[in-house]
């Protein structure tokens, strides 16, 4: 029992955070009169949310190692501009001009990465100086609006997974076996850590702990496929785009020596150089990533409007950081996880489209929003500080 | 001595040794203070007489600096045992404004400037010169300049702290003591970040305040500069007065008398047995030479030439400030200092290492004296401190193996009796013997020959220090070579094989195990290279 709860208390911040989401959302449900979850309305929440998780993924990195960047906005719009021009004027096709908009933002995070790694000048310094920077290139590059791309382009925010398999029960398909697949490679990769921590003797968890845990998140993605499948168009192409990233990164974050320095930065970076980590590359190589990313949800937000416009991505910084600390990162550094950020971002992403279902006035959804930002991160402290006095 | 005090009288003539004695200005009756689990101060009793320059040594933990942050109600009253009367009152300090405001100022080692902001604005820092909140800087500046003049500084007092050398802002210090009336006049280690020239004209300038009624009580490693200086010396000793010794110019005491108060201790700590098996050279330095990092012209270590064999425990003795963590973290891939220059041999092959991972891949290993602001991650668990340091060594294609980390950490809670139930455990939550098992299991992970293990049994309690000591052993035996930095000199003595004793960044002896006893250590240790200049007798 008492290694049940152990294993479960560790978890407990995040526990917390998937606790508030789904409190917001029966809230929702309950004040929408059930609109919040029909399936139109999910796929859309979706679709809608996709560039705050992309860029949140990117930036609870650089926040784990100390930093921030406000420039990825600005890059937004930028590298949507240029992916623009290059489809409009040059006439590249729009998956090299998707390519190429991407190589574009990690060069302008390699610009600043150089800042503030081998410079030394803090990021908030140069990434401020980009948030001027890259809005400015932005506004040169496309004047007011550019518009009128191939459908091929507009559909990787707005189309959706070819519906090969035909509907059951009016549900699409191929949702339904995503669904079934995401479940299968969970259950797999947990049995799978078990059975390595069993075979070198290691303390494993117990198995109704690992049950219950499996049980609830198989609940939670079948019933999100389910919803999904009875959208309009099943699951949206941008559900893969970040899904794969979500992979990706909670894989580099949790198993690999990048991460792992990563979090040795942020914890206590003279210990981490005083260990041997090169923190100038780090460094160098997170701005780099983030610059990548800024590019994909440059790619994503100008697909979404079918337009590329000078002030898109306007503020878009703000919503990745605020994702980052609902979804439990320290202020300080060191802490936080992909999982809890992707969190963070659809408890804003959930209050958003609620509040708009409602017609809540703009202005008072962005308090809302405030206070649920201040909110969370009380919460988070004074649950690290009842674990500190333990 | 009478129970009622007479309030003092100052002497302004300038023999303060004159019989009989005068009242004490200063009284300090049976302090003590204990922090969890330490005796900082046992009983200690002290008494300052007016006008006189009363200098307190002791090793590094003697309780020195304790004492003057009970004297100067850092530590307020209450949170310590004992009594202190200041020219006759009683004094119950709530903190460091009540007794400036009776005149006793505490000037720190580490100067409390704030450095962007004038020389007049910190002689006046919270203090200033005002009309209803508005500052008079016609006032402030004339008045900064005229204690300036006191002080024998001829800076304009607009100029910024930055701008001038660490000797001038250590007269800025003594400036803005005088502003406050000081009476009496606390210096720690005054001298310890100055040159020679600067440490004779600040001694020059406390004998002219004495000689004004100012009474001073100075701390200093320096020996000769406190007999030099000093009416009379307290020497502090395991939080306990030992003595106090006269030093009237006519017949001043010896070094050697001091030496003996400051270490006359028996070896009450046990250590375990170990046969050494000395094999070949490990690591060898020639003429180490390493300049401050910001400050470029100060050498901190001089010519150093040092040689630790495989299976070997040398120690490294030196007071706080020699320059011991200086020379062990510029060996360790130049992580401290400028402008080094030196050789350096790894198994008699001249190596260069410019960095903490050349350092590492090399075989060299450096345990911080400071684990926590150093050492270890302490949000993170113990098997990913273990790690850090060789993270390649449970990683493949840079993708971390998690039941090969976890393995290998719970190896080392077993091997090094890491006390914690899992190696899930986050690092901070430990205590502090059991972070230095985690320290000492993440360099051993690294493997390397040469282990440099600053102060490994700094801050811990007596079991732990013997399990470190049963840990240095075992790794001597397996042939790694061990340099050890301490400030205890029982320990030393206890483990190495041969003890080195640096002063003012110098080796200055070399003892073998046979022939160390801790009074000819603190001789070398307080070995003055440049005693012919700049210190008057």
């Amino acid at each position: 029992m008492t290694t049940l709860r152990q294993s479960l208390g560790g978890n407990v911040r995040q526990f917390g955070i998937v606790g508030a989401l789904f409190v917001i959302v029966l809230l929702f449900q309950v004040l929408t009169d059930g609109k919040l979850l029909l399936s139109n309305n999910v796929a859309s929440l979706i679709q809608q949310n996709a560039y705050v998780m992309i860029l949140a993924i990117g930036m609870v990195i650089v926040i784990i190692a100390g930093h921030i960047d406000l420039s990825v906005g600005s890059l937004v719009a930028f590298v949507g501009g240029a992916t623009a021009l290059l489809m409009k004027e040059a006439g590249v096709p729009w998956l090299l001009a998707v390519l190429l908009g991407v190589a574009l933002g990690a060069l302008a995070g390699a610009w600043q990465g150089f800042w503030v790694a081998y410079i030394g000048i803090p990021a908030f310094i140069v990434t401020l100086g980009g948030w001027l920077a890259f809005r400015g290139a932005a506004i040169l590059l496309v004047g007011v609006t550019v518009a009128g791309f191939e459908p091929g382009f507009v559909a990787i925010s707005n189309g959706s997974v070819t519906n090969a398999l035909g509907y059951v029960a009016n549900r699409d398909v191929v949702t339904l076996l995503l669904g079934g697949l995401t479940i299968a490679a969970l259950v797999a990769s947990q049995l799978r850590a078990r059975r390595s921590r069993r075979k070198h003797d290691l303390q494993v968890e117990p198995l109704t702990a690992t049950v219950v845990k499996l049980g609830l998140f198989s609940v939670l993605v079948g019933y999100f496929a389910w919803v999904l499948a009875g959208s309009r168009g099943g699951t949206p192409i941008v559900l893969l785009i970040v899904g794969v990233l979500i992979v990706v990164y909670s894989f580099v974050m949790n198993r690999t020596v990048f991460g792992r320095n990563v979090y040795a930065m942020g914890g206590n970076l003279l210990a981490a150089i005083l260990s041997g980590v090169n923190t100038k590359r780090m460094n160098f190589w997170i701005f780099v990533n983030i610059g990548a990313l800024a590019g994909i949800a440059g790619v994503v937000t100008t697909s979404k409007a079918g337009a590329a416009t000078a002030n898109a991505g306007t503020m878009y910084e703000l919503d990745a950081i605020a994702a980052c600390f609902i979804g439990g990162t320290a202020v300080t550094g060191g802490i936080g996880k992909v999982s809890g950020v992707i969190v963070g971002a659809l408890i804003m992403g959930v209050l958003n489209m609620g509040l708009s279902i409602m017609r809540v006035d703009p202005a008072w959804q962005s308090v809302v929003k405030g206070l649920v930002l201040i909110l969370a991160v009380a919460f988070d402290l004074i649950n690290k500080r009842r674990a500190g006095t333990r | 001595m009478p129970d009622i005090p007479q309030p003092p009288a100052y002497e302004h003539a300038p023999g303060p040794t004159r019989p009989p004695a005068p009242a004490p200005v200063l009284q300090m009756r049976s302090i003590t203070k204990t922090f969890p689990g330490v005796v900082a101060l046992d009983d200690v009793t002290i008494e300052v007489r007016p006008g006189e320059i009363h200098a307190i040594c002791g090793e590094n933990g003697a309780g020195k600096s304790t004492l003057m942050k009970v004297l100067s109600g850092v530590y307020p009253h209450g949170s310590y045992e004992g009594e202190i009367s200041f020219e006759g009152e009683p004094c119950e300090f709530r903190g460091i404004r009540d007794s400036e405001h009776r005149g006793i100022v505490i000037i720190h080692q580490e100067l409390a400037l704030s450095p962007y902001l004038s020389i007049a604005e910190n002689i006046f820092l919270g203090n200033e010169r005002s009309r209803r909140g508005v500052i008079d800087w016609g006032e402030t500046n004339a008045q900064a300049a005229r204690l300036l003049a006191q002080v024998g500084l001829t800076e304009p007092p607009d100029t910024r702290v930055y701008d001038i050398g660490v000797g001038k802002q250590q007269l800025v210090e003594i400036a803005k003591a005088l502003a406050k009336d000081v009476k009496l006049l606390i210096l720690d280690e005054p001298t310890a970040a100055l040159n020679d020239e600067d440490s004779a004209h600040l001694l020059d300038l406390i004998r002219a305040l004495r000689d004004r009624g100012i009474t001073s009580i100075i701390i200093s490693h320096k020996l000769n500069e406190l007999i030099s200086i000093a009416d009379r010396v307290t020497v502090l000793r395991d939080g306990q007065t030992i003595t106090t010794i006269d030093n009237a110019p006519a017949a001043p005491a010896s070094e050697e008398d001091l030496i003996r108060a400051m270490v006359g201790r028996s070896m009450d700590h046990r250590f375990p047995e170990r046969t050494p098996n000395v094999g070949d050279e490990a690591l060898r330095i020639e003429d180490w030479t390493v300049h401050h990092p910001i400050q470029h012209d100060r050498v901190v270590v001089a010519d150093a030439n040092l040689t630790v064999r495989r299976g070997e425990v040398v120690g490294i003795a030196g007071l706080m400030g020699a320059g011991r963590t200086e020379l062990a973290m510029s060996v360790f891939g130049r992580s401290y200092g400028s402008a080094i220059t030196g050789r350096l041999y790894k198994h008699g092959v001249e190596v260069q290492l410019h960095s903490v991972r050349e350092a590492i891949a090399a075989g060299i290993a450096y345990a911080t004296e400071d684990r926590k602001r150093y050492g270890l991650n302490l949000i993170d668990d113990i098997k990913r401190n273990v790690t850090a340091s060789a993270l390649s060594k449970v990683s493949r294609w840079g993708v971390m193996d998690a039941s090969g980390e976890a393995l290998i950490a719970g190896r080392y809670r077993t091997e090094m009796n890491i006390k914690a139930p899992s190696v899930d455990v986050v690092v901070g939550t430990l205590s502090g013997g059991n972070q230095q098992k985690v320290v000492l299991s993440k360099w051993v992970f690294s493997d390397p020959d040469v282990l440099l293990l600053d102060e490994p049994t700094r801050g811990i309690d007596v079991g732990a220090k013997y399990e470190i000591y049963t840990i240095i052993n075992r790794l001597a035996d397996a042939g790694k070579a061990i340099v050890m930095i301490s400030s205890e000199l029982p320990e030393l003595i206890g483990m190495c094989d041969r003890i080195y004793a640096i002063s003012q960044g110098r080796v200055t002896g070399e003892v073998a195990r046979a022939d160390a006893t801790q009074e000819s250590l603190m001789r070398y240790m307080t070995m003055n290279s440049d005693s012919d200049k700049g210190v008057t007798r």
